[in-house]
């Protein structure tokens, strides 16, 4: 996953999608799905592709809950807290984790960039409460104790890969 | 590609029905792939299934015109079967075995013993009270429902065209070009008394008539797929599992209005429901049912997916219309209705998933046939996203009218671990909460609306005797707070306000008043908010107000709640830790704790208020629950 960013590449996503306004959150929305956050140069070159001002593209950008203007851990995990979720006990999971990462306040994203908190309103996967996602694979009828196992096998997991690499 | 004439539509359709029946002459293996049963991990049983037959020896087909020899079989991956509780689901034909809870350690068994051998394994069966299930249509989850728009989910391959033109798919459009003017369709789907099912209500016909009318160089259909609500995915499993009678539905009502455009919005976290729509497009495409002149009749229909970026705001009309344009999605002041003015500013039929999904079947089996389903002033069905402290959760569809008791004890097997019925949040976040005198009450449009609830778009989220519904409600407010688009003042900086009383009493710190200031509010909110988000963000806090006022009591009054502070759990020194430093004491704001210096403290729970003032203030971590 490249996260340094190509202006060349976000060149191509744009005009693989289109210039008209219509297009605005396609292209966001492809950008980010490939970078996981909208950088202000991304942001100011599909302004000058699309042809509308950089204001615009900024209140649309800072108005959906998806689009993120900052970078994001390596593993973005999003805990649903949808109803169904919530009455079969959500928010501990969320809170254990929150405290696994040393979140502090506010911050969603991990010391060692490897993974952002999230919450969700509802992923549809109400049956299998309470749910999360580790980059959009859904992970069924967690608990708190199930959650930190996860994220630590992930840890494990990358650390491995890297020594591999090396 | 050649272009489809109606002639080879049905030369298309005759040979889908025949590839079909074909393969009913031999086994065929279905692996659910709803979101659900993919989380389980089906799509590992599925693939699994496929290497080892074809180690066997056993031909596998995927698709529906591969042919096969006789010993040969079919392995499908279908649509949501609604039980997504019990999954991975795998169901055998001819046998009509279903398999619950299948993991790929259970594969070879199902090979060597269902699929060679014709035997059912009684560990895989669904069973209740001791009692083994082998028909999926059996089991009372199934039984007690009714399935019109979810009749293939879990029957059919949902990304095969040809399994949908087998069953009559396409059909209904065919109709529509053919044989009935506009006026007519129109005039079918009015008599067929089909309302919106995205929560309003709004007869579909009368709008559909509205745009007709309605002359204009452009005109749009626009399906929303944006089902925000949380606890509602029924939109979620038709998407998934019968993309294509969406796109029919649509079809048709570009056919009866006009338009030859259309836009499906669907939520960024159904990224299946998205894959589903985009093969489904591309296949009608690809087979001249979607484009320039379908069927030769002269009749074009262009058809686009918008992904939505995650604001609820946007399930309102114009909201969504906003942000198919590329703009904030925020509501505007109507009218203009969407009908006049929709999306461009052009006269549009806005409507809902499992609305258009109705259609082709209300145009195959004619009008009366629909009204025949249901109560006569809300007919047909209702999918319903049963969830929460039920021992059944899943995808249900019921005629309109189905008692609530219904739905929760007969389909949803009644509460988790035996525990008492307390209330069902129907309608999600702009919706109420219903209580055990509503058990009997009919589940359609008028009737909900009567007691403040509404059907929204189908959730119903049960809760037990444990719950909170002070909690429930704050968790609502939370939600349409944060979801306020910041457009109106009264929905804006209101729920803020009540958000922040909420919290108040949630923390035991609110009083009387505010229980007060909260109906005040509440009527001020919805009185004066433009969209319907904020006119009805305040019903979870009414109906809760109304039908459970003693537990906002409890937290306002005796600054106690049962089931938020623990029922039994009262806050204790431990006399191992505890240095008698005193700090606990001095904190307490209700003079609950004694102990002389340098002895072990207590706290007398009679006075307690659990508010844990003093587990903050002691520097030894003596203080704990028990």
């Amino acid at each position: 996953m490249p996260n340094i960013y190509s202006l060349e590449r976000v060149e191509e996503i744009i005009d693989s999608i289109g210039h008209e306004r219509k297009h605005l959150i396609a292209c966001m929305q492809d950008i980010q799905a490939e970078y996981k956050y909208l950088s202000p140069e991304a942001l100011e070159l599909i302004a000058k592709k699309l042809n509308i001002s950089i204001a615009t593209v900024y209140s649309v950008a800072t108005f959906y809950e998806n689009f993120s203007l900052e970078a994001k851990g390596k593993y973005i995990v999003k805990v649903c807290d949808g109803t169904a979720c919530h009455v079969r006990k959500s928010q501990p999971i969320l809170e254990r984790l929150h405290d696994y990462l040393g979140l502090q306040g506010k911050q969603k994203t991990s010391k060692d960039g490897m993974f952002t908190l999230e919450t969700v309103a509802c992923l549809g996967a109400c049956s299998l409460a309470p749910a999360l996602t580790v980059n959009d694979v859904v992970h069924a009828k967690m608990t708190p104790d199930s959650a930190v196992a996860l994220l630590e096998d992930l840890r494990r997991q990358d650390s491995e890969g890297e020594e591999a690499q090396a | 590609m050649s272009v489809l004439t109606r002639k080879s539509f049905h030369i298309l359709q005759r040979r889908a029905k025949a590839a079909l029946a074909q393969s009913r002459n031999g086994i065929t293996v279905l692996v659910c792939a709803g979101t659900g049963c993919i989380a389980n991990g089906s799509m590992k049983v599925y693939e699994y299934l496929k290497e080892a037959c074809e180690k066997k020896g056993i031909e596998v087909a995927v698709e529906l015109k591969q042919e096969i020899g006789p010993d040969g079989i079919h392995l499908k991956k279908s649509g949501c079967h609604g039980f997504c509780e019990i999954g991975p689901l795998v169901s055998i034909e001819p046998m009509d075995v279903l398999y619950t809870h299948v993991h790929v350690e259970d594969c070879d068994e199902i090979i060597e013993k269902t699929i060679l051998g014709g035997e059912v394994i009684d560990r895989l069966l669904y069973h209740k009270d001791g009692k083994p299930y082998q028909r999926r249509d059996d089991i009372p989850f199934y039984k007690n429902q009714y399935r019109v728009v979810l009749k293939n989910s879990g029957k059919s391959d949902a990304e095969d065209l040809m399994e949908y033109l087998a069953n009559d798919g396409y059909s209904a459009l065919e109709d529509c070009l053919f044989e009935m003017t506009d006026k007519e369709i129109c005039q079918t789907i009015t008599d067929s008394g089909l309302r919106g099912r995205g929560g309003g209500g709004f007869p579909a016909g009368r709008k559909w008539h509205s745009v007709r009318r309605n002359v204009a160089d452009q005109k749009y259909v626009v399906c929303n797929g944006d089902e925000g609500d949380p606890g509602a995915f029924m939109d979620q499993g038709v998407m998934e599992g019968n993309p294509h009678s969406v796109i029919e539905g649509m079809l048709i009502a570009g056919v009866a209005t006009g338009a030859t455009e259309g836009y499906i919005y669907v939520r960024a976290e159904y990224p299946l429901a998205v894959t589903r729509l985009r093969i489904a497009i591309q296949k009608a495409e690809d087979a001249g049912l979607l484009g320039d002149n379908i069927m030769g009749s002269g009749f074009n229909f262009h058809m686009h997916i918008n992904r939505g970026a995650g604001a609820f705001v946007c399930g309102e009309g114009s909201a969504l219309t906003a942000s198919i344009e590329g703009k904030r999605g925020m509501p505007r002041v109507k009218p203009p209705r969407t009908v006049d003015q929709g999306l461009w500013a052009s006269p549009t039929v806005l409507n809902n998933v499992e609305t258009f999904a109705n259609v082709p079947q209300i145009i195959l089996n004619g009008a009366d046939w629909y009204r025949a389903i249901g109560p006569g002033n809300s007919p047909g069905t209702k999918t319903f996203a049963l969830s929460g402290n039920v021992v059944n959760t899943g995808l249900v569809e019921v005629p309109m009218g189905t008692t609530l008791r219904k739905v929760i004890y007969d389909i949803g097997g009644g509460i988790k671990d035996g525990k008492k019925f307390k209330a069902v949040q129907i309608g999600g976040p702009s919706g109420g909460c219903l209580t055990e005198e509503h058990l009997d009450l009919p589940l359609d449009f008028d009737s909900l609306k009567k007691v403040g609830a509404m059907i929204g778009s189908g959730g119903l989220v049960v809760m037990d005797e444990d719950t909170c519904m002070v909690e429930v409600a704050r968790f609502f407010m939370n939600f349409t707070q944060k979801e306020s688009c910041g457009k109106c003042v009264p929905c804006r900086e209101g729920t803020r306000r009540m958000l922040e009383i909420l919290n108040r009493i949630i923390e035991n710190k609110g009083s009387e008043e505010d229980l007060d200031l909260l109906e005040e509010l509440s009527n001020t909110i919805s009185e004066a908010s433009l969209c319907g988000l904020g006119q009805s963000a305040c019903k979870p806090v009414r109906s809760t107000l109304k039908y459970f006022r003693n537990e906002y009591l409890a937290h306002v009054r005796d600054k106690y709640c049962p089931h938020c502070n623990g029922k039994k759990k009262v806050l204790q020194i431990s006399a191992e830790k505890c240095k008698g430093c005193g700090k606990c004491r001095k904190q307490c704001p209700m003079e609950a704790i004694t102990g002389e210096p340098r002895k072990t403290h207590v706290i007398n729970s009679e006075i307690c208020i659990k508010c844990g003032a003093c587990v903050k203030a002691c520097p030894f971590g003596a203080i704990g629950e028990e």
